[in-house]
């Protein structure tokens, strides 16, 4: 597979060694997401008036969705401010290691080294997602808290423990990560073999030693690299590279696919069907549901949403990677651990598609609601100021007669995409099970035909 | 080659979708306007209908403003507010409250469908055709 490593340039890899730019960035993100907070508490209660909704809910998020996870994976965590204060008190320094930082860096806890608690957090994030979205003063709490607690995780555990289990927007990024062609990689893994300091992973006076707890030799996906850079600095010998690579290389990956990440799939998958649903269809009763957070119809509503996310999309993709192991006569898929193995790496197809099914979601909304951005930079807090010139303009949708076909041609992508995936999936599991490859292709087909299904269906919310 | 075949799904399912339209008509259609819903909350009408929507809002002010065909019309409580046009365009528009009303005001939303919708059936065929260059594309 092919890749430029952009660090070959000596501009860019010194500007990624630098921590200036990086501390500028961070120290802005932080300033702004500040500004929200105390925007959302102290400013107009009305959501599109304030940038507490408008800059985090309309600005961050189209940029995330659209352009920072599926070009740069993580790189929006190198520069998210949750952590930074945190992480700061941690290491008792702005500009690498030269004070005495705080906390009692305690080792996270081995049963909880997975996303589960992400993924839970994302859930109750989503079902709370009609008022966290539109009310700020909600909002600001919320991005308070998130702020609290990542401190709070600094201070007890060692590194950066917040983002890499319990953050509800990272499982989107890390999994998604996956998808995009810029990857953080050693050069030459047998010079980190032979280097018994390791560095990357302890720290040096140069750096820090992996804040993600990687070790970055062994690093072969994206998902829990933050890109922050570290090891770049701490490497004795010049060995990290940043790479430009094709699309979605690490979803051929055949290691490392875990249960976790692929019950993220469904759950990101699921909701962005579901907030379509929610916020981009006509149903108004099914609006007032998703509102009244606390209340029994709401209560429904989250048990709906639960069942779809948690059970009928892993239930019919379970179904559907089973018929396909039937199809291909995969006896082994029903020994042991090979039904979990069967269904756990054929859920990565999903990676695509629901990447793809949050653009087109987010297309719609951002393009509707993208107008609201310069009034409400104008006055942040809604108390009647004119900051730009630009308070008084009005609302206006952006290419409302282009989303329809961008969602669409969107939408397409990912479904071959992931088609190519499965089909890519398939002839590891029938190459471990010593099956021809034409069996690879029977056991593609039931997951291909799901994929199909559920872009249908994204048609049939998005743009029917 | 994907776009090649898309293109041709699209040019296949447009003229279908023209001739199965039928006579235009005028119609009226009143349209309710509360937070956050419009009733009816979907509109049905053929290519070429002339369309007066009548909006009631029966609480603060609402409005509608319709995606694709650019039109914006605001109601205030108690009055009804016409908006007089020709649905010359086929497809599935969504119209929203164009004046900030409340909480879900971003997602008030009603969808208008005018004639047939050439683009979900040109979709759904070009995603049958993705599903297999997806197929093909590792074929080696």
């Amino acid at each position: 597979m092919n890749r430029a490593a952009l660090t070959n340039t000596p501009v860019v890899k010194s500007l990624l060694r630098s921590r200036w730019p990086q501390l500028f960035l961070r120290a802005l993100t932080l300033g702004v997401f500040l500004l929200a907070i105390l925007a959302g508490i102290l400013g107009t209660p009305v959501g599109n008036r304030n940038i507490a909704i408008v800059l985090v809910w309309i600005a961050w998020w189209g940029l995330l969705a659209l352009l920072a996870v599926p070009l740069f994976g993580r790189g929006w965590c190198n520069i998210c401010p949750i952590p930074m204060p945190g992480e700061w008190l941690q290491q008792g320094s702005l500009l690498g290691p030269r004070g005495k930082g705080l906390g009692l860096g305690k080792r996270w806890p081995n049963p909880l080294r997975n996303i589960w608690i992400q993924n839970g957090a994302f859930l109750l994030l989503a079902l709370c997602s009609a008022v966290v979205l539109t009310e700020p003063k909600v909002s600001a709490w919320v991005l308070a808290g998130f702020l609290l607690v990542a401190i709070g995780a600094s201070l007890v555990f060692e590194r950066r423990a917040f983002c890499r289990y319990l953050c509800p927007v990272g499982g989107y990024i890390g999994l998604y990560s996956q998808a995009s062609p810029l990857e953080l990689r050693v050069v030459d893994a047998s010079v980190c073999a032979s280097h018994t300091e390791k560095t990357c992973y302890t720290g040096s006076s140069q750096g820090y030693g992996c804040p993600w707890q990687v070790f970055p030799g062994g690093l072969v996906k994206n998902t829990n690299c933050g890109l922050c850079m570290e090891c770049l600095r701490t490497c004795p010998h010049d060995n990290l590279s940043l790479n430009v690579r094709s699309f979605g290389a690490d979803l051929d990956v055949p290691t490392g696919r875990k249960l976790d990440e692929a019950y993220k799939a469904f759950i990101l998958l699921g909701s962005a069907m579901i907030y379509a649903a929610v916020m981009l269809g006509p149903w108004g009763q099914l609006k007032a549901l998703a509102y009244g957070v606390g209340t029994l119809p709401w209560l429904g509503y989250a048990l709906g949403f639960l069942l779809v996310t948690l059970v009928i999309i892993p239930g019919s993709f379970w179904l559907v990677s089973m018929l396909g192991q039937v199809l291909a006569g995969n006896k082994d898929a029903f020994k042991g651990r090979g039904v979990k193995k069967a269904f756990t790496s054929l859920a990565y197809t999903l990676v695509p598609l629901g990447m793809t099914a949050w653009i087109a979601f987010t297309l719609s909304f951002i393009f509707a609601n993208g107008s609201y951005i310069l009034p409400s930079l104008s006055d942040p807090l809604g108390f009647g100021w004119n900051l730009f010139g630009t308070a008084g303009m009005g609302w206006t949708p952006y290419l409302s007669g282009i989303v329809p076909f961008m969602q669409v041609i969107v939408l397409l992508v990912g479904l071959a995409w992931a088609s190519r995936t499965a089909l890519k999936i398939a002839r590891q599991l029938a190459s471990q099970a010593r099956l021809p490859q034409e069996a690879a292709r029977r056991m593609a087909l039931p997951v291909v035909a799901f994929c199909l299904a559920i872009t249908i269906l994204l048609f049939q919310l998005l743009i029917a | 080659m994907l776009g090649f075949a898309l293109a041709a799904v699209f040019a296949l399912a447009a003229p279908l979708a023209q001739a199965a339209g039928s006579q235009p008509v005028e119609r009226t259609i009143h349209v309710q306007a509360s937070s956050f819903e419009f009733t009816p909350a979907t509109i049905r009408v053929h290519r070429g209908d002339i369309i007066t929507l009548e909006i009631e809002s029966t609480d603060v002010v609402h409005g509608i403003a319709i995606d694709g065909y650019d039109l914006r019309i605001d109601a205030d409580p108690g009055q009804t507010a016409r908006l007089t046009f020709t649905a010359d365009r086929s497809g599935v528009f969504r119209f929203r409250c164009p004046v900030t009303c409340g909480a879900l005001h971003p997602f008030m939303i009603g969808k208008l469908y005018v004639g047939n919708n050439s683009l979900y059936w040109g979709a759904v065929l070009a995603a049958v055709l993705a599903a297999v260059v997806g197929l093909w594309s590792v074929r080696k």
